[in-house]
């Protein structure tokens, strides 16, 4: 439409134009983001504070009308491969400045299982939100994950699997942890669709996370109760 | 040219009976997790031919080859791209076997899931390119003698418009369910209705479409009556999960009753669903109490307020049933809506 494409970037205020991010995140609009995140560079914003005020926020609405369906896989890919052209101007500029990492995470999907769409939303989402991790792709046997977090060092282990012929392999993997006394070293998060929370503790996972959102969520809440869990002791 | 055996089932009867799961069958006699089915063909020929006679002697009309993964990009997984041809023609040549001895009309369905990877412009995959593995997985399914292609599982719209045009050129008639597995929705975010409009637009529309997988077999009853709603003319399938998965003694374990498949089976077909079956965690024995439960001729539509049952098309006339039973009187109905 006409009048949208009447808006110039660079003449908005920082809110409108953080606003505006938001908005064409949530559309998927990668050149406008492109364009926006340099815009606040140029101002004088710190990359920090552009992946988390402008990206993250809107990338927390992506995921929570995901969450809600609202959004569906289309929409949220587009938004984050928005998210990821905002993200590649940013990543080297954060690296130089020292951000914050909330934690580090191995993910990648099990053995035999090709389908990585959830697992790169969560990849996505949790750099967003300030993790660093490390995605090891498909079809993964259990000594991929162990010498991923191992070299890595991960603090989660993250796993995917979206066929129901797939997903006890994800018990295989916590059962090697264990057998190599690993298992209490990491946070073990696992998602995909046939997946549910009785699943996930039933192969002694630490969480189920039903999306990327909610992967992120989980995630923070057990890294600061980690942290807590050190500073205590 | 001779009718089609599906066809010729669908003009005959009201309703037929699909098979239930092959991968949750497939573990119980042995294989492992993130090992393709597929190579079992070739490796374990009497598992398979076990698996679908399974489903034959549990009153199946139409039983589906193990082929699920069949394309070259999951096949590429195991390293088995190049055996494409090989491994559908067996699953289809085992069926055939099968079903020609079955003494009725069986139905071989070359089973066709999706290729696992995401079409464009979200993800690398092209139509072409979509259509071109579809079409090397039917040209062998048809080879082994199957009588339909059967797609299942699809998500996205774009894919089940490459697999509708891989059955085009390979001149087989086809059937093809997607899964609803999110808010009601398949993971694209296509509803039920979408997909019945999407059905009635295709060049070749399919002899039956609808919904298998999902999330347990209530809510792929939902899916079933959008289908209904939206007006569907072309025979809907219902191939539900028996419940839940759960995790009980180190394997997966759906939590649906040969019970309560039997009720849902009845449910879908009170819906409008013609072709009834199971997905995963439906074993013979929920198959048996299945068939019993739809040739007893029971009915819940009173209960649904769906009204009488209403025939769509000609149909032959039905077979003479005992009078069903309306009102089932045992403890787990108590939640049934009054």
């Amino acid at each position: 439409m006409a009048d949208e494409d009447d808006i110039i970037l660079s003449e908005l205020e920082d809110d409108d134009l953080v606003a505006q991010m938001m908005d064409d995140l949530y559309d998927g609009l990668a050149d406008e983001i492109v364009e926006g995140t340099n815009i606040l560079l140029e101002r004088g914003w710190a990359p920090y504070r552009v992946l988390t005020e402008a990206l993250v926020a809107g990338m927390t609405i992506v995921g929570h009308d995901f969450r809600d369906g609202i959004l569906f896989v289309p929409e949220v890919l587009l938004a984050a491969n928005a998210m990821k052209s905002g993200m590649a101007i940013l990543k080297p500029l954060l690296a130089e400045t020292g951000a914050p990492t909330i934690g580090k995470m191995v993910i990648g999907t099990v053995k035999g299982d090709i389908h990585d769409i959830g697992q790169n939303l969560v990849t996505m989402m949790m750099e967003g939100a300030g993790f660093e991790v490390k995605n090891i792709g498909i079809n993964n046997p259990v000594e991929n994950y162990i010498t991923a977090c191992d070299e890595f060092d991960a603090d989660i282990l993250g796993m995917s699997a979206l066929l129901t012929t797939t997903m006890p392999y994800m018990k295989i993997v916590i059962d090697q942890l264990v057998a190599e006394g690993l298992r209490d070293k990491y946070i073990v998060l696992v998602g995909g669709a046939p997946l549910n929370e009785e699943f996930g503790k039933a192969i002694g996972a630490d969480a189920y996370c039903r999306d990327a959102a909610v992967a992120v969520e989980t995630a923070k809440t057990f890294m600061a109760r980690k942290h807590n869990q050190r500073a205590g002791a | 040219m001779s009718q089609n055996a599906l066809a010729k089932l669908l003009s005959e009867n009201d309703w037929l009976m699909a098979d239930g799961a092959t991968g949750t069958t497939l573990f119980n006699m042995g294989l492992t997790s993130g090992d393709a089915p597929e190579m079992w063909n070739v490796e374990y020929p009497d598992r398979i031919r076990a698996l679908y006679k399974g489903a034959v002697d549990a009153g199946s009309d139409i039983f589906l080859t193990n082929s699920f993964g069949g394309t070259a990009s999951r096949l590429k997984l195991h390293d088995a791209q190049d055996r494409v041809g090989e491994l559908n023609r067996i699953a289809a040549e085992l069926g055939r076997e099968i079903a020609d001895k079955a003494g009725r009309t069986v139905v071989v369905a070359g089973s066709m899931g999706p290729t696992g990877e995401i079409m464009q412009p979200m993800g690398p995959l092209s139509y072409e390119g979509a259509v071109e593995m579809f079409h090397e997985q039917a040209e062998a399914l048809k080879e082994g003698g199957a009588d339909v292609l059967w797609v299942e599982t699809i998500s996205a719209p774009e894919e089940y418009k490459a697999a509708a045009r891989a059955a085009e050129l390979a001149d087989m008639p086809w059937c093809g369910t997607m899964s609803f597995d999110t808010a009601g929705r398949t993971m694209m975010g296509v509803t039920s209705a979408a997909m019945a409009k999407l059905v009635e637009t295709l060049p070749n529309p399919p002899l039956g479409f609808g919904a298998n997988c999902g999330v347990g077999a209530s809510d792929l009853l939902r899916t079933v009556l959008g289908f209904t709603t939206a007006g569907a003319t072309i025979p809907t399938i219902a191939k539900g999960n028996a419940g839940i998965p759960k995790y009980v003694h180190g394997h997966i374990h759906y939590d649906g009753t040969p019970e309560l498949m039997a009720d849902y089976a009845v449910l879908a077909r009170d819906c409008g669903a013609t072709i009834i079956g199971g997905c995963c965690g439906t074993t013979t024995e929920h198959l048996r109490s299945m068939r019993e439960a739809l040739e007893r001729g029971g009915t819940w539509r009173l209960f649904l307020g769906l009204g009488r049952h209403r025939r769509q098309g000609p149909r032959a006339p039905r077979k003479a049933r005992p009078p069903p039973e309306l009102i089932p009187a045992t403890d787990r109905y108590i939640d049934a809506p009054s």
